[in-house]
């Protein structure tokens, strides 16, 4: 079989199959052949040098990856919920429970396995809720470990906006399962605002049904250790997905985001944009972003981006986009991503008209991060993160 | 009364191989009231003066003075000789994305006046500038120069020098790439900051048709890193029908054919 080499079709060496020759490509280890399953026994325990695992620290993951961590603690969710909207906590026999995805990786497998209770949020039928409905999940303290699963149910035609704001200290897994039905429209915002303890591996797994629209954001600003995988798959026509993130990592932070778009079906459509700052020694950043466009996904168009600017020496970004494509009839694919550090000319810019060289740098950031804030419309959740980058700005004198 | 002194200023551009001398012995004197156009073929040095007087890192003063009203310019970081009153119009402004044009603008008044202008009194001064320049409301909102058209950059090149009003504008080829509208635009908006008698102009160009607009007082020639002859308006005028041959050897043109 032959090697697809990246001329053939304009494609970066990201790319696997070639689609021009139309014969069948199985890339080394295409995302789609990864395994899955809802029991954490099913997994092997990561080493550290798998593929999904290479970039994370497993030493301090306090044990979430080899079932050594103690489930003693609890972690609670609470819910303010806008009048429409339904919250139940059910157990895990619950047939809801699993509509969004099943893990792919064993911690979320071992969260999966682990959970007591799941929290469901049902936006009800051709309801459009009147305000933002706030999920706070609190972690279970120094010291302690627990598992969690919320899932966040738009039923058809519901329009709805909700925030899952992540605070506290402690080690934390969960899976976030994301359901959007037909012709909802679902607006989710994640926060990581924890403690500067706190390890958290995150699942959400998102499935949009026919013309189902998602807007999913990810923050992550606080932790000693977040690493969140989200997942988008489609269960019909017409799904469109908007995963945006933006990050910030201190001295010794490890922030990780691994987005993957699974297109399976025809005509979706779906658009990455993660942007992150790093400040500080040993402050690592890592962006994996995978997207597939299965055989059966003509028509599909997608985007994917991520931009990392390095504020100080010591810092690590790293950035790797895949696309895999296995059909030629789409309407478009793409990926970029870009690593750098402050842009001299920008700075001179600035400081030619009077502005103070740290305030010049503010500007930038603030400029940088400015394409994914605007992208977040709930103002309380924009201006508190606003609030935040100044703050990591102003703790460095950047 | 502002004055601007230039004194035997040797500059090197900082590359990745060994600094190369590009100005080699400038003296200048400006004065509040004068404009100076400073007239040269390409590479000549005349953009390293400009960048050298503003403070761009990539070049290197190895030797010779910068005194704004006798204050050695040279010991002052970039921003600190923008609030001293040297104002540079650039050739390529810079896009800034995400920063919007009155947050920029309002930011850098703050700066240059020391203290942030009152917002009824300063949302109307804004207007009134943009409109002088005939620029549309709407670029308040948008990124600094991002995706702007050459033309419109210049425009609020002079747009900051209306509201930053400092001592000493450098206008670096300003008159580049502008059509006859824009052209017209951009040097009346430079001829009403003349008309406050107060600031000297030093006008970088490589065409004399910007100097039918502004009327210079002196016209220097730039050759080689340095000033080869000084004369007034009517030096233009001959540079016009001559060129630049006689300083550079080479057949080079001065005006637009």
């Amino acid at each position: 079989m032959a090697n697809p080499t990246t001329e053939q079709h304009g494609l970066t060496e990201h790319s696997h199959g070639d689609v021009s020759k139309g014969e069948p490509v199985v890339p080394q280890s295409s995302r789609g052949d990864r395994f899955t399953s809802y029991d954490v026994d099913a997994f092997e325990v990561p080493g550290g040098r798998e593929e999904d695992w290479r970039f994370t620290p497993l030493k301090r993951l306090n044990g979430l990856h080899n079932g050594t961590a103690a489930a003693g603690g609890s972690a609670s969710v609470d819910v303010k919920e806008s009048p429409e909207v339904r919250v139940e906590r059910v157990a895990r026999d619950d047939k809801r429970i699993g509509e969004g995805g099943v893990p792919a990786d064993r911690v979320s497998a071992q969260a999966w396995s682990a959970f007591t209770e799941a929290t469901v949020v049902t936006f009800p039928k051709e309801t459009r809720t009147t305000s933002p409905t706030i999920v706070t999940v609190t972690g279970p303290g120094e010291g302690n470990a627990a598992y969690g699963h919320v899932q966040l149910r738009a039923e058809a035609f519901a329009e709805a906006v909700v925030v899952v704001d992540y605070r506290g200290s402690g080690t934390y897994a969960d899976n976030l399962e994301i359901v959007a039905l037909d012709g909802s429209k679902l607006t989710v915002v994640v926060v990581h605002d924890w403690a500067d303890d706190a390890v958290h591996v995150g699942a959400h797994l998102a499935k949009l049904g026919r013309d189902a629209t998602l807007k999913h954001t990810v923050v992550t600003i606080g932790g000693s250790l977040v690493r969140v995988s989200p997942t988008v798959t489609y269960g019909d026509k017409g799904g469109d997905a908007e995963l945006t993130g933006l990050y910030f990592a201190d001295a010794d932070q490890h922030l990780e985001h691994r987005t993957f778009v699974d297109h399976a079906v025809s005509n979706c459509r779906s658009n990455v944009v993660y942007k992150g700052a790093l400040q500080g020694e040993g402050a690592h950043t890592v962006w994996i972003g995978d997207v597939l466009i299965r055989a059966a996904a003509e028509g599909t168009n997608t985007y994917e981006l991520n931009r990392n600017l390095v504020l100080t020496d010591g810092a690590r970004a790293d950035s790797v986009p895949n696309l895999e494509i296995e059909t030629g009839e789409i309407e478009g694919a793409g990926h970029a991503s870009a690593t750098g550090r402050f842009d001299d000319e920008q700075l001179f810019y600035l400081q030619a008209r009077g502005i103070p060289v740290d305030q010049a740098r503010r500007l930038v950031v603030r400029g940088f991060f400015h394409e994914v804030l605007q992208k977040i419309d709930v103002p309380e959740v924009r201006e508190r993160l606003e609030a935040a980058i100044e703050a990591e700005l102003q703790a460095v004198g950047a | 009364m502002a004055t601007l002194e230039i004194k035997d200023l040797h500059v090197s551009v900082v590359t990745d191989d060994a600094p190369k001398e590009i100005l080699k012995g400038v003296d200048l004197t400006i004065k509040a009231g004068e404009t100076h156009a400073i007239m040269g073929p390409n590479g000549s040095g005349k953009s390293t003066l400009s960048y050298a007087i503003a403070g761009h890192p990539k070049y290197e003063v190895t030797s010779g003075e910068i005194l704004l009203d006798g204050e050695d310019v040279l010991g002052m970081a970039v921003d600190e000789r923008a609030r001293a009153g040297i104002f540079l119009a650039m050739q390529y402004p810079v896009e800034v994305p995400g920063v919007s044009m009155s947050n920029f603008l309002r930011t850098a008044a703050t700066a240059v006046r020391g203290e942030a202008p009152q917002v009824r009194h300063w949302v109307k001064e804004v207007k009134n500038a943009m409109s002088e320049l005939e620029i549309d409301p709407s670029f308040a909102e948008r990124s600094v120069n991002e995706g702007f058209s050459g033309g419109e950059k210049k425009r609020h090149e002079i747009l900051q020098l209306a509201l930053l009003n400092p001592k000493i504008a450098i206008l670096d080829e300003t008159d580049s790439g502008l059509d006859v509208d824009a052209l017209r635009v951009v040097s009346e908006g430079v001829n009403r900051f003349r008309a406050n008698g107060e600031s000297g102009v030093m006008l970088i160009t490589h065409y004399t048709r910007i100097l039918k607009h502004i009327t210079p007082d002196f016209v220097h020639v730039f050759a080689g890193g340095r000033i080869v002859e000084s004369g007034g308006a009517e030096l233009a005028a001959r540079l016009e029908d001559e060129g630049y041959v006689k300083y550079t050897g080479k057949q080079e043109a001065a005006q637009v054919s």
